[in-house]
């Protein structure tokens, strides 16, 4: 599916707004993760506004694809991104993390409509994904048209159980999986390289019998394409490792791994005083919205 | 006496009384329940015949997974499979499943509410010689604190049958508990299983009041019987009750039980500590209090050793039992 350049701007900016939205609910949990969320939202906004399968006003449409987050953490972007597609009020977002809300701390399928799983703790996701998707295939043979996506961090590939989806995935040939890495080199204790050296994360993948395709997770079109790519596919599961930049739309935050962990307002002081990191960050954002669509032109 | 309402095996004290592993009963339930329900899905982690899933897997080889040694892998897929609309069951060693894969089960499957129904196999001490690693004697406790679990830990193969098919329709989790060891018939095509209810299978032949009340689940049952049988051929009379289902807990049974016979002895091839007895002390200590004593593992691992050493070993053989009813007489 071709992207226009009105559509393309039109992504950007959605992005732009999903950031904006999390950065919001993220200063009003006044606890919660900030680096994912903000490096993963060109890749949500791509899912919801262009390649997945699904109907805000339906959200158990059985025909739907599925999308399994198997990264908990990084929610904010999640329900941002479902709030600006529709599947319940952008307001609704001001509640993130409070008690007696939709949108706990990690997703809950039960407390909202379309999560298709529950996350949190890491390394299940994938597993879950294969379970979606085996049964997918089981249902509909070689001729399904649903998709199973799954999302997973860098710091996920330290799990043994993502290997043991992996392996799996591979046997079933799984054609009808799309996973993506959000390969931003961070966890919260540090660095991934220093933490557990991950690389060559493609040569692992490729080893166990998945398609790999590597993107730049920040450039709109060769996520689309990856997605589209994906769909090819009869005898394999695709893995899509998307480099991005952690905590990406807020320069300050850029690249940081003390931000895996923290909201604005609790991040590190060094670049940012505590009390004016949810403005800086805000003020950053929509700086960089106004200027989209000039660029563009 | 036998409690005719409930058409047991009448030949249950007979020396050469049939035997048949408890996880035979889990197979033959399984295969059953894919015949009835093609939303029934298989998964096993290299354990297929061990686990008796071969029955199904030979039969529905399109909807048996062969996952390998993976049991985080094999819990959350399951989940998956589940989110799908299908009935997965799963099986390995209750040692590696509940066991190792226990954050799984309790986040992909409970805290998820997929109907994932999970099968462990070799539970007990009287898997013998494979020794302690192998000797699942905790997966009660680790199962039952689960919210949304139920936990069934069946006497018999049949019963273990029955409760494989009445699992597939619960809409939740499920945690069966099986053996692998040949294990006493102790009740028949006949007898009634329903999930959640407790039985009592032996009442004082004389008609009069038991002294003292046995509480058992699992293949125990068997010890308890005989235990039964012996005090009574001593004057001392008592009931017997077969609660396969620990979770939920047949509360008003268990508490008319106790009002009735006053004393209760609990006995499970299980770790003491949180296992049935325990659930059974949680119901009474809040509704009828009475004095109890636990045949159980004592906060210790197992070894090596033919199931009959070790069950005298750790004190759940047959006399054992009678030790402990005669000591609470005492109390």
């Amino acid at each position: 599916m071709e992207i226009t350049d009105e559509k393309l701007i039109e992504l950007k900016e959605k992005a732009n707004n999903i950031r904006i939205s999390l950065i919001e609910a993220l200063i009003g949990a006044g606890s919660g993760h900030t680096a994912g969320p903000l490096d993963m939202a060109d890749i949500f906004t791509v899912l919801f506004f262009h390649a997945l399968k699904h109907n805000p006003q339906k959200p158990d449409w059985p025909e739907r694809d599925r999308l399994v987050l198997s990264n908990g953490h990084i929610c904010p972007v999640l329900y941002s991104t479902m709030a600006h597609a529709g599947y319940f009020p952008v307001e609704e977002l001001k509640t993130l993390r409070k008690f007696g809300s939709r949108l706990q701390g990690h997703p809950h399928r039960e407390y909202l409509p379309m999560l298709e799983t529950s996350s949190g703790p890491l390394g299940s996701g994938l597993s879950q994904a294969v379970g979606m998707a085996l049964a997918d295939k089981i249902d509909h043979g070689l001729t399904s048209s649903r998709r199973i996506y799954a999302l997973l961090s860098d710091g996920e590939q330290e799990c043994g159980q993502t290997w043991e989806a992996a392996m799996l995935g591979g046997k079933e040939k799984l054609y009808n999986l799309t996973a993506v890495i959000d390969r931003n080199n961070i966890q919260i204790d540090g660095y991934t390289e220093d933490i557990m050296p991950l690389e060559s994360l493609s040569d692992k993948w490729r080893a166990w019998n998945w398609h790999v395709i590597e993107i730049d997770g920040h450039n709109i079109e060769e996520i689309a394409d990856a997605f589209e790519a994906a769909k090819s596919l009869t005898s394999k599961p695709t893995i899509i490792i998307a480099h991005t930049i952690a905590g990406k739309g807020v320069p300050e935050f850029e690249r940081d791994y003390r931000w895996h962990g923290n909201p604005p307002g609790k991040g590190p002081t060094d670049k940012v005083p505590a009390d004016s990191q949810g403005e800086v960050a805000l003020a950053e954002l929509r700086t960089l919205g106004g200027k989209i669509r000039s660029e563009h032109q | 006496m036998l409690n005719p309402d409930l058409k047991l095996n009448t030949k249950v004290f007979d020396e050469k009384v049939e035997q048949v592993p408890i996880r035979q009963g889990f197979g033959e339930g399984l295969l059953a329940a894919g015949e009835n329900n093609e939303q029934v899905v298989g998964l096993c982690a290299d354990l297929t015949e061990s686990t008796r899933m071969n029955l199904f897997s030979e039969k529905f080889p399109n909807r048996f997974i062969q996952l390998g040694v993976a049991e985080q892998n094999l819990a959350s897929v399951a989940s998956g499979l589940a989110a799908m609309g299908k009935i997965p069951f799963i099986s390995s060693y209750a040692m590696f499943s509940p066991g190792r894969n226990w954050e799984q089960i309790r986040t992909t499957i409970c805290y998820n509410n997929q109907p994932v129904k999970i099968a462990g196999s070799h539970a007990g001490i009287s898997v013998g010689p494979d020794g302690g690693t192998h000797q699942a004697v905790e997966d009660i406790a680790i199962t039952r604190v689960i919210p949304r679990m139920i936990v069934i830990s069946p006497c018999d193969a049949i019963e273990a049958k029955k409760a494989t098919l009445a699992s597939v329709d619960t809409g939740t989790p499920v945690y069966i508990r099986l053996a692998r060891e040949k294990t006493p018939v102790m009740t028949t095509k006949e007898t009634p299983f329903e999930i959640g209810k407790a039985q009592i299978i032996w009442k004082p032949t004389s008609g009069g009041r038991a002294k003292a009340g046995i509480i058992a689940t699992g293949a125990l049952l068997y010890q308890s019987l005989k235990a039964a049988k012996e005090l009574e051929e001593k004057g001392i009379e008592v009931e017997v009750m077969n609660l396969s289902t620990v979770k939920p807990l047949d509360e008003k049974i268990i508490a008319l039980f106790a009002k009735r016979v006053g004393r209760i002895v609990t006995v499970e091839e299980h770790q003491i500590r949180g296992g049935m007895g325990s659930a059974v002390a949680e119901c009474l200590a809040k509704n009828v209090p009475v004095p109890m004593e636990f045949i159980g593992v004592d906060d210790q691992f197992g070894q090596s050793g033919t199931p009959d050493e070790l069950l005298a070993h750790y004190g759940m053989d047959t006399k054992s039992i009678i030790g402990a009813v005669n000591k609470l007489l005492k109390r």
